[in-house]
This record gives C-alpha cells, structure tokens and sequence, in this order.
C-alpha cells in the first residue's frame, strides 16, 4: 500500500473533526461520508435489528390472517402486514448503503446472530390480539420511531419518515377493532381485557432497560442516532396510553399505575427484566418457531431466486446474440 | 442487570447493540440479486425523487417491486428504476473540491446586483 492510501493522523482527525462538525450542526451524514468505524457498525446493528423486526412481526399477526371475521378485517389485516414487510425492506435498504449486504443480514437473522424485538416472540392467542398489537405494540413503536426521523444518519432517517406514515394506520385500525369488540357480548370484552393483560408488559419492554443499565445510551445519542432515553419514551409512551385505556375500558395490569400530580406524569410498577433477558436470549414462547418460520421461508424460496437470476441471465445473453 | 447494551431505538423495540455481529465474512452465501435505485415522480409536475433501493432479478421485476415497496398509498404516477452499479456519483462531502468553483461566482446570484429601490418589477 502507498502513503497516499493510508490515512495519516493527522488526515484521520481532519475527518473525525468535520464529522463531529456535522452532527453539531444537526446536518446529516450520509452514505458516501467518512464516518467512524463504530458509528457505522452500531448503526448496522440498530438498523439491521429493526428490519429483521418488522419482517418477523409479521408473523404473530399473519397468524389470523385466514381467521378474520370479516372480509373487511381481513383486508386491513392483509395491509397492515404487507406495510411491515415494506418496513423491513426500506430498513434493510438503509442498511445497504452502510456497506452490508441484504442477503448477509437475512443468514445472520436466521443464524439467531442478529435479534429482532423480543415483543414478537409472544403468542397471539386470540383474535383481539390483532386489535392490542396495533394499539400497544405499534403504538410503542411510534414512540420509539417518530424521534428516528431525526437520526443522524440520513437513509435511516428517511426510512423512519416513510414508516410513521404507515404506523398511525397500523394503530388506528387495532384501536377501532378494540372499540368494536368492547361495544359486543360480554365474553368479547373479557377477550379484550385478557389480551390487554397480557400484552402490556411487554410492550413497556419494548422500550429496553431502565437508563441506567444502558451503558451505550450515551454514545448513541452523542452520534445523533439515538434521541430520547429508553425511560423518558417509556414514560411517555404510559402516559399516552393510560387515557386511551380509559375511553376503551379497559385496565392496565399494574397495581402501581397512577397520576403523580407532583412529576405531572403516572407513576408505574417495574416490568420483570429477568423475563425481557431470558426471551431476548431465545427462551421465550415462540423464539423458536419464528425463526424457523423464517429459515423455512427463505430456503423454500432459494430456488425461485436461482431460476428468476437464470432467467435475466438468459434474457441477456439473448439480447447480445 | 445485564451488562448488555438494548438500545430502545430497534424500532419496534429494544434490540442489543453489543454481542451482536455487524457483518458477515463474505457477505453471505448465496449470489443475490442486483441492486436496483428507485426514483418516483409523486405528482405531475414534479421531477422523480431518490426514495430507495431493492433488489431484482432484472428491470421489470425491479419496476414490479417498486411499485409495490415504493407506492402503495398513491405515493407517485410514474417509477424509474435503474441498477445502482450504473449510478456515477460524486462524493457528496461538502468540502468536495468539485463544487468549490461555484463559491467564488457570486456575480451568478441576482442578489449580486444593486438597483435603485424605485425600478420596478426588478
Ligand atoms: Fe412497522
Ligand atoms: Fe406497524
């Protein structure tokens, strides 16, 4: 290698410093910039994770997708999944320009390497978790993605504006089904209340551990990648969603849960972090039966992609000819 | 607690940032398909915008997907696809040298111009 390959010091500081430069200024980087080595690789990680996220929850709800109760139930539901299998693609996109392949995430998902939000490795066991999911679990994503569209890093951010479009879709329609179910026959609001029950958990660990066992918070929201802490968007994200409950009527299983007039928000109990670890470790419920859901989808679909590049090799071939 | 990293921000939930490969040697196994850029004209009277990338087998396949990854909502009335390895870019750096010779040409902005306040429609 030359001299002229090889960035010297002082060349390497010059890069850092308007680097720096760029995320104090609140500009964007982007794809063809210089960026540190960790910043790209955490932004792989955070991006990657959140593509493999929306591509396997489409499964929990996919689930009742023969099983809607009506054509029209079935149509919003068929949308809203194909929105998150949208989602994952316009991640996987943003992931791309940062130097990775789609195909090497795909493997590294299927590996078990690579996680994906621990929210989907619970059951849907009934029809009103269609309904919870996109009251709670889209909603918990709202929160976490609406100060995405900020992000540092341009693609990404872009991402996350094309994804909050969809997403207040994807909320309003689990609410209104809810509402639906609450004005029906007895046992339909008890499957609401059941469902709510056990949903809500999970959901408030959505937002990942309390502050303080979060030693990378801090770098993260230096680079501009990160905007809020994983407590500040829980609060928010109880706060949003206790006078929601109350219009639905339905309650939250959490003895703690109360108006602190003094915070000017609602106090509440501590989600059992033994639990989030062991299922973010691939003990949960279904860890197992989404990945190999997934495994078995992209294997069963190697051939088609082998045949469809044959084909255009053809096709090419034949046009030189 | 965990000694662990989850950032909330994995979108849809928290997901780990240590422990976590960031790449694969070779970049997988398997020969993908190309990279495809996708510009969409959202309105007439509009020019197409960069909105993203995927992959496809060939253009048509790419124009299929892009209409399907890119508009469901009525995001657009006309798609252009074209392989990213046929994009010529510059760096987009803004110390850039190629674009340091339009700094020094104020004369090229109206503003560079001083008329009396009372011509009108100037
Ligand atoms: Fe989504
Ligand atoms: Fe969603």
């Amino acid at each position: 290698m030359t001299t002229s390959d090889t960035a010297t010091d002082a060349q390497l500081s010059a890069l850092e410093a308007r680097f720096e430069d760029t995320i104090a200024r609140s500009e964007r980087i982007e794809p063809r910039d210089w960026m540190p080595e960790g910043y790209r690789k955490t932004l792989v990680r955070q991006i990657a994770q959140h593509a493999h996220s929306e591509i396997i929850g489409m499964q929990p709800e996919g689930n009742w997708i023969t099983r809607a109760p009506s054509l029209r139930r079935k149509a919003i539901l068929l949308a809203k999944v194909q929105d998150e299998a949208g989602h994952g693609l316009y991640l996987y996109s943003a992931a791309e320009t940062l130097g990775v392949s789609r195909g090497e995430l795909t493997e590294m998902l299927i590996e078990g390497r690579q996680k994906y939000s621990s929210i989907f490795n619970y059951p849907t066991l009934s029809y009103a978790d269609v309904g919870t999911i996109g009251w709670l679990v889209d909603g918990a994503a709202i929160c976490n993605q609406v100060p995405l569209c900020r992000t540092s890093y341009g693609p990404y951010g872009r991402a996350m504006i094309r994804v909050c479009k969809e997403e207040s879709f994807h909320q309003r329609q689990g609410y209104e089904l809810l509402m639906t179910m609450m004005q029906g026959t007895e046992e339909q609001r008890a499957m609401v209340q059941e469902s709510v029950n056990r949903f809500w958990w999970p959901a408030l660990m959505m937002f990942g551990p309390p502050d303080e066992d979060s030693p990378n918070t801090a770098q993260s929201m230096a680079w501009g990648i990160k905007r809020n802490t994983n407590d500040d968007l829980r609060q928010r994200f109880v706060d949003m969603s206790v006078p929601q409950a109350e219009a639905l009527g339905v309650t939250f299983p959490d003895p703690d849960l109360k108006w602190n007039a003094e915070r000017g928000h609602h106090d509440f109990g501590e989600p059992d972090w033994d639990e989030f670890m062991q299922v973010v470790k691939g003990n949960g419920p279904c860890n197992a039966q989404r990945i190999a859901h997934r495994r078995t989808a992209h294997e069963d679909g190697a051939w088609v992609r082998e045949a469809a590049l044959a084909f255009a090799d053809r096709q090419r071939e034949a046009a030189r000819a | 607690m965990s000694g662990q990293d989850f950032t909330t921000e994995g979108g849809h939930g928290a997901v780990p940032l240590q422990g976590v490969p960031a790449a694969k040697p070779g970049h997988g196994s398997e020969r993908e398909w190309p990279l495809y850029e996708v510009f969409v004209r959202g309105k007439r009277g509009l020019n197409h915008v960069h909105v993203g990338s995927l992959h496809a087998a060939d253009d048509e396949m790419a124009l299929r997907h892009a209409r399907d990854v890119y508009t469901r909502r009525n995001e657009g009335v006309s798609v252009w696809v074209v392989q990213a390895r046929h994009v010529a870019a510059s760096s987009p750096d803004e110390k850039d040298p190629m674009f340091a010779p339009s700094g020094d040409k104020v004369y090229r902005h109206p503003t560079f111009y001083s008329i009396p306040d009372d011509v009108p429609h100037m």
